[in-house]
């Protein structure tokens, strides 16, 4: 049986705890909870972070954990549940897709993700090479869940959640981006965020509702 | 100081972009700009001819910009061939820009400090295009030409036909631009060098080197307006403020010009002969279709227009008989020819800038375009009509001015032709010569109408008595273009002493010493035909002198001015002038198969009747529309893709993502 050190095996298990997560958000109505959801994403991710870098001693990535824990633990989350308080919106309708249906979905695409990392991982030479597919599943359920929601809300959660998984796989794959790469993702998805909560407000003036369905009106007709 | 011919040229293209610029300083100040900036710019494009001038007998010079894209520094070359074209560009951009300088005017849409930038902009690519040793810079330079074009096209944005005329420009100038660049990829023959210089090493096959010609003749055919690719000149001309048709007829379609005649005597070396005969054929078929569609317009820019395709028409036509002459080893006659075809270039640029500017400076005074609500306007506007009359003499082909000139070299080479090795094409240059000759014939004819109409007769309308001459500025502006006509007219010997040295660095032949005879112009000397303008002119001159003097001496001595004689009606008014529409009938009776005609005939109750009629292009209607309407219901098939749903969008991105993914697994 091949020995894996303690630090690893606790690497794997945040991986496992993103999963999860992934899975957990995919089938959450509720959009306060789905927040919840998304900052123990971002603690998780934070915490796996951190573990690597102490491992590895790569110094850079106990930046990028501080930079997680701020802004993906902390400060965005925050954010959605100030605007969610702000626009009322407790609910997601339902999805296009029921439940269980997304969840099966979900588990090929699961399958798919780890058949995908079978080959990056074998080039890669990273202690945590293990996790890239966990990475991978995590970015396409994220994928999966803005495609089946109605709400333009969950719909930027799902956004979030997938730039966690990005994140995970470029540190699983390379130990994280270029520094430089990593502030300027961050700081693009704060500027993201930022202008999907004024968009949020303009798309209520104009329609009484977060619902996007009424955007369905701007396409052109033929 | 400037030591180079290149090095002055660079500078005053960097001045007409420091005076762009500095249009949008005050960008609404007429003072500033219309009576400051617009003149010191035509100063540079005085000092760009002069420059040019002194270029065309200078060797060539290269120099290396290193600007632009990392690793791809600007190449710039200045030989004769850039210098002849440069000079056109600055002597009929003196014109132009005094002339603008008094045109543009509050009001225009566009603020004028923003016209100057983007009319500065359109000047300077145009001597880049002119310039560029490498096809990077051509390109760049070609497609900063065409959008600074488009944009003046669209002064006025806010008319859905203007715009409708500009997108029909922009989307055949990016076609030819495609082409263009696609001509520059065969033409690097595998070195992947984009310079000029490997391209002139480059050994191409010949079914290569054809690509080659063939995408170089579409992509700028479509910018000069050959047929069947002519169709924006006739909606863009119209569209835009007059100095603007004004630069884009007579020195853009130039550039053309000189991309095709780059390509095919530069960097493709040894073109065959049949090469030749199809740029003939082109060529005569838009001079042809250009004339006859020239002498049924009743919108004077509109006929201006059609009138360039005619005269692009006639240089090809000369292009094609070099590339022709050249193929077969007679290199007189081919020098004749290109001396011919480039001597048109130069003189379209005068004259047709001067026709452009006249219709501006008539449009302004009356505004009004159409033909039927225009006539005697020579009372009121005599600043205005003088100059156009030369224009107009020009451009029909009548000695001593300078339309004549170039015409009669042309139809010398078609007729010298004799021993041609190829018989069927030793029978059809005869064909040709009597197409050239109808269409100058049918060019006189229009511009008849197009000067009677406008300048002759009573006014059609009540307010055209109010009309006001052209201001200071405006009138130096023709008088400088109608003075080129007749210098061009008159000095041929010395205009082609020049252009022989432009033909020499092409063909490697030119025409026999013309200095012989300063004022006697004999292409051909051994053949016995030649011309002596000045001759001409004194001779004219001494025929209307003398008979002034003779009516003078031999009737009473007083002049008196009286209407004309009516043949005894009771009433004679201006409604029953000549119309243009009724000016055109002939040509439209007689050409009736190239027109697509329609026509409203007033029933005989009516107390209003009213007559319209449209003459559209048969070209339009079967080449472009058809291809409009598929265009049209693929995109309705694609728009199925469009659901309006961003879940929908979302799933798209996905699936992509999902294939690609397993692509690569």
């Amino acid at each position: 049986m091949v020995h894996i050190p303690l630090l690893l095996q606790l690497v794997n298990a945040c991986a496992a705890g993103l999963l999860l997560l992934s899975f957990a958000m995919l089938s959450q109505r509720r959009v306060v909870t789905l927040v919840y959801l998304l900052a123990t994403q971002g603690a998780l991710l934070c915490l796996a972070t951190f573990l690597l870098a102490w491992r590895t001693n790569q110094h850079h990535l106990y930046i990028s954990a501080a930079l997680t824990l701020s802004l993906k633990v902390l400060f965005l989350p925050w954010l959605l549940h100030r605007l969610i308080r702000r626009l009322g919106v407790y609910w997601d309708t339902e999805p296009l897709l029921n439940s269980s249906v997304t969840m099966l979905l979900g588990l090929l695409i699961v399958v798919f993700a780890f058949g995908l990392a079978q080959p990056i991982a074998a080039l890669s030479s990273t202690a945590a090479r293990s996790t890239i597919g966990i990475a991978i599943a995590v970015i396409l359920l994220a994928f999966m869940m803005m495609i089946t929601r109605r709400k333009a809300m969950s719909q930027v959660i799902g956004f979030l959640s997938m730039e966690n998984g990005l994140f995970f796989g470029a540190m699983s794959a390379t130990y994280g981006m270029p520094l430089v790469v990593e502030l300027g993702v961050a700081l693009d998805v704060l500027v993201a965020m930022l202008v999907l909560g004024v968009f949020f407000f303009q798309i209520r003036e104009q329609f009484d509702s977060l619902d996007l369905h009424h955007l369905e009106s701007l396409k052109e007709k033929p | 100081m400037p030591t180079t011919p290149l090095d002055g040229c660079l500078l005053l293209i960097a001045a007409w972009g420091v005076i762009g610029l500095a249009g949008l300083v005050r960008p609404h100040s007429i003072k500033i700009v219309g009576h400051v900036l617009f003149p010191l710019s035509a100063l540079c494009g005085l000092a760009l001819a002069a420059i040019a001038v002194r270029g065309i007998n200078a060797p060539a010079s290269h120099v290396v910009l290193l600007i632009g894209l990392p690793d791809l520094p600007l190449h710039l070359r200045c030989d004769s061939l850039s210098c002849l074209f440069l000079m056109l560009l600055g002597a009929a951009t003196t014109g132009i820009s005094l002339f603008a300088g008094g045109y543009f005017r509050q009001g225009h849409g566009a603020a004028p400090g923003l016209l100057c930038l983007q009319y500065h902009i359109f000047l300077a690519s145009m001597g880049c295009v002119l310039l560029a040793d490498d096809a990077y810079a051509f390109m760049v330079a070609w497609e900063l030409m065409a959008l600074s074009s488009y944009f003046l096209v669209t002064t006025q944005h806010r008319l859905a036909e203007i715009r409708r005329a500009g997108f029909l420009y922009l989307l055949i100038a990016h076609l030819g631009a495609l082409a263009i660049l696609l001509s520059f990829g065969v033409l690097q023959g595998g070195s992947w060098q984009f310079t000029f210089d490997s391209m002139r090493a480059a050994h191409l096959s010949p079914p290569w080197s054809t690509v080659a010609f063939m995408l170089a003749l579409l992509g700028f055919g479509a910018k000069a307006g050959l047929v069947p690719l002519h169709v924006w000149l006739p909606e863009a001309h119209p569209a835009a403020p007059s100095p603007v048709s004004a630069l884009m007829s007579g020195v853009m379609l130039k550039t053309a010009i000189y991309g095709v005649l780059r390509v095919t005597f530069d960097l493709l070396g040894t073109p065959p002969w049949w090469w030749g005969l199809v740029a003939l054929a082109i060529g005569l078929a838009s001079a042809f279709y250009g004339v006859i569609f020239t002498a049924v317009q009743n919108d004077m820019k509109r006929l201006l227009a059609w009138s360039s395709i005619e005269n692009i028409g006639i240089i090809f036509a000369g292009l094609g008989l070099a590339i022709i002459f050249h193929g077969f080893g007679m290199s007189a006659l081919a020098a004749l020819a290109l001396i011919a075809s480039l001597y048109h270039c130069l003189n379209h640029a005068c004259m047709k800038s001067l026709l452009f500017l006249g219709t501006g400076a008539v449009l302004h005074a009356t505004g009004e375009r159409n033909l039927g609500k225009l006539g005697g306007l020579i009372h009121r506007m005599p600043w205005v009509a003088w100059p156009t009359l030369i224009g107009a003499l020009a451009i029909a082909g009548l000695p001593p001015l300078n339309g004549f000139v170039s015409e009669w070299l042309l139809l010398q080479a078609f007729l010298f032709a004799g021993d041609v090795p190829r018989a069927f094409v030793d029978m059809l240059l005869p064909v040709g010569a009597a197409i050239v000759a109808l269409c100058t014939a049918l060019a006189g004819y229009a511009m008849v109408k197009f000067y009677g109409i406008i300048f002759l007769g009573q006014p059609r309308e009540p307010g055209l008595a109010q009309a006001q001459d052209a201001g200071l500025l405006e009138r130096l502006g023709l008088v400088w273009l109608a003075a080129g006509c007749v210098a061009l007219g008159v000095l041929p010997v010395q205009v082609i002493s020049l252009l022989n040295t432009v033909s020499r660095g092409l063909l490697g032949a030119s025409l026999a010493d013309p200095a012989a005879h300063w004022w006697l112009l004999a292409p051909a000397a051994a053949r016995g035909a030649s011309y002596g303008p000045l001759v001409f002119l004194v001779i004219a001159a001494l025929v209307i002198v003398l008979t002034l003097l003779g009516v003078r001496m031999f009737y009473h001595r007083r002049a008196r001015r009286a209407p004309a004689w009516d043949c005894g009606f009771v009433r004679i008014d201006a409604r029953m002038q000549d119309s243009a529409e009724g000016f055109g009938q002939p040509i439209r009776h007689i050409f009736q198969p190239f027109f697509l005609i329609e026509r409203e005939l007033p029933s005989a109750f009516d107390h209003l009747p009213r007559y319209r009629m449209a003459v559209t292009d048969r070209i339009w209607r079967y080449g472009y529309e058809p291809v409009g309407q598929l265009v049209r219901r693929v995109a309705e098939l694609v728009t199925v893709l469009q659901q309006g749903r961003i879940s929908t969008y979302l799933l798209y991105s996905f699936v992509t993502l999902l294939v690609l993914l397993a692509l690569v697994l």
